[in-house]
This record gives C-alpha cells, structure tokens and sequence, in this order.
C-alpha cells in the first residue's frame, strides 16, 4: 500500500504583518462582494434555453464569474434572467416572481424577445419584458452567442460594483 | 396510389349534398354542417377511424359563407386521414361537436374557439385554452388587428 510522510513545518508568522489591513470605500467593499456572488433565477420560456445552457456549462463557464448557481426560489436570487419569448399570458407571472425577490435584485433580459419582443408582434408576446419589470441589462440576439451573454454579466458587475448600495448607513 | 377503402368511402359515405375527391393522398370531402355529424360518426363506427387528428378553420374574408371548418380524422387500421370540410357563416359560426364521439375533440374544439370563434353545439366547455379570460375577439380572424395587443398587466412604460 502506497504511503508517504507528509513534512510537518511550523508555520512561519513572520511576514504576515504586511496585509494586516487594507483601505477601500465602503460601497467598493459590498460592491466587491455583491458583484462575486449573483445568483440567477432562470425564467426560462424558449429556445434561448438552449443557449443558456451552453453558457453554464463547461465550455464557457459563468461560474468563473460568480454566476453559476441557479436558485429555483426566487427569494433566494439576486439576478432575474429572463431568457425566452414572454407572453402576454405569462407576464402575471413574471411580475410575481420579480416582486417575490428580496433587495436586491438585477433583471437581464436573455435573447432579443425578453429584450423587444423579437420578430413576434402580435396578440400574443409580450414588446420586451420592460413593459412589466425593469431591465438592468439587454442581450439582444436570436439567440445570443455566448460571448455576449458573458460581455452581459461583465457589464452588469460593473454596475453593480458602480452603484450605491442601500445597506450602508451612518453606522457603517 | 389510393387506398381501397377511399373507393368503399367515395361510393358509400359521401353525404346527399357532399362532393369527394382525393388531394395530396388524403380523401376530402365538401358537406353541409347538418351533415358534418352523421358523417363523422360513420367514419368512426363504420371505417375505423378512430383517431382525430384536428379541428381548425379557415377564413375566406370577404367569401359568403365566410369561415370553412376543417376535420381531419385517422385510421390506424387503413392508415389513411380524411379530411372534412364545412362552410359556416359569419352571423351563425356553429358546428356539431364531436365530443360524442372523441373524448380529444373537447380540447381542440376550445382552441378553434379561441382563435376563430367557432362555436360548436354540444361542447359545454369552451372556455379560453390558449389565450385568457377577458381577451376580446379571436386573433386568427382576418379582421383582427396583426399588432393589436391585450395586455394583462399595466405598461410600465
């Protein structure tokens, strides 16, 4: 049986004292922090699922930017995407969903029919879901190359890491 | 290549003010709205077609009458579909249901409703499938408005 003897070395403390502190602003730090950390609610309705797909997956990875882990529940989500065709049946819905997610929360809409409707105007979808909920971020494309959803969340950290956040008060 | 059982449906089925004739492989046959029942029913007790594949329509604006009806029924014994056509009028768009005699008829009779207006005698439900209470008109009619859209939720914008 394979064994070895792992070396046991004490630790050296000695040049810890360098990163003792660090000074940011505070909207910088939960910025930081909030732009890491986007768990998406997939609203998922067409096609564009396919894609979306795609993008979670190995290849192009939206782990690597903190946006992996879907949430099924939207009280436990921070990042709406809305990706497919909504119709005007279904905007009811969409809005219940968007009203259940907790402070705070960013909407992107995934594909050129949340984002406009796309080339369906008719009597049934819905002109782009900011008709109902607002929109942080728009990636048109039918569907949306990986690439661009990436570009999307890239754009939609940096905003997040751009604005105020609400939590911050005199106190802290 | 016909199927025998065209040349048995051609001499025996076709209603008294009916016509018949073959197109793209499938039996068609042009009857009155009196007789869309009678005939269906001979087809499913007497021909063995047992599936019903659709009901939807067409709508010939400007035509009299306006709105025509389209059955399509399958045999899984002779593998062949007949096809089923029925002019209504715009003032009176009623059909025989066929509820009676194919449970799936109930669903695609709610949907022609939805999206033509059709109403069909003897479906007790034909409430909205497709679209939603409150929606105004019927979206496949010529006459509706290609963009005209029923929002259930308010603009917010």
């Amino acid at each position: 049986m394979y064994s070895r003897t792992i070396p046991i070395v004490p630790a050296d403390h000695s040049k810890d004292g360098a990163f003792e502190m660090l000074t940011t602003r505070k909207d910088e730090l939960i910025g930081w922090a909030r732009k890491f950390s986007i768990f998406p609610y997939p609203f998922v309705t067409a096609c564009c699922a396919m894609e979306f797909m795609a993008v979670s997956a190995t290849p192009y990875d939206t782990d690597r930017f903190g946006a992996a882990l879907p949430r099924f529940s939207p009280r436990q989500a921070d990042l709406l995407m809305v990706v497919g065709t909504v119709t005007h049946k279904q905007a009811p819905i969409l809005l219940k969903v968007f009203e259940q997610m907790c402070e705070p929360k960013w909407v992107m809409a995934f594909g050129v029919c949340a984002t406009s409707g796309g080339f369906y105007q008719n009597y049934a979808a819905l002109p782009g879901i900011d008709r109902v909920i607002p929109v942080d971020i728009y990636i048109p494309g039918c569907p949306p190359r990986p690439e661009m959803v990436i570009d999307g969340i890239l754009q939609l950290q940096d905003k997040i890491a751009r604005s105020k956040h609400l939590i911050l008060n005199d106190r802290f | 290549m016909e199927a025998p059982v065209f040349a048995t449906l051609a001499a025996d089925c076709v209603p008294a003010a009916g016509s018949a004739q073959v197109s793209h492989g499938v039996l068609v046959f042009t009857l009155s709205p009196a007789e869309l029942l009678p005939t269906a029913r001979r087809l499913r007790t007497e021909f063995d077609f047992d599936v019903f594949l659709d009901v939807t329509a067409v709508d010939w604006l400007g035509q009299t009458p306006r709105f025509e009806v389209v059955h399509h029924f399958y045999s899984t014994h002779h593998k062949v579909r007949v096809r089923l056509k029925t002019r209504v009028s715009e003032a009176e768009p009623v059909v025989d249901s066929l509820t009676a005699l194919y449970g799936s008829a109930a669903i695609m009779e709610r949907e022609c409703h939805d999206m033509y207006g059709i109403r069909f005698h003897g479906n007790a439900d034909l409430r909205p499938i497709l679209l939603y209470e409150g929606f105004k008109g019927h979206p496949l009619r010529k006459g509706y408005p290609k963009q005209q859209e029923q929002p259930l939720v308010p603009y917010i914008n």
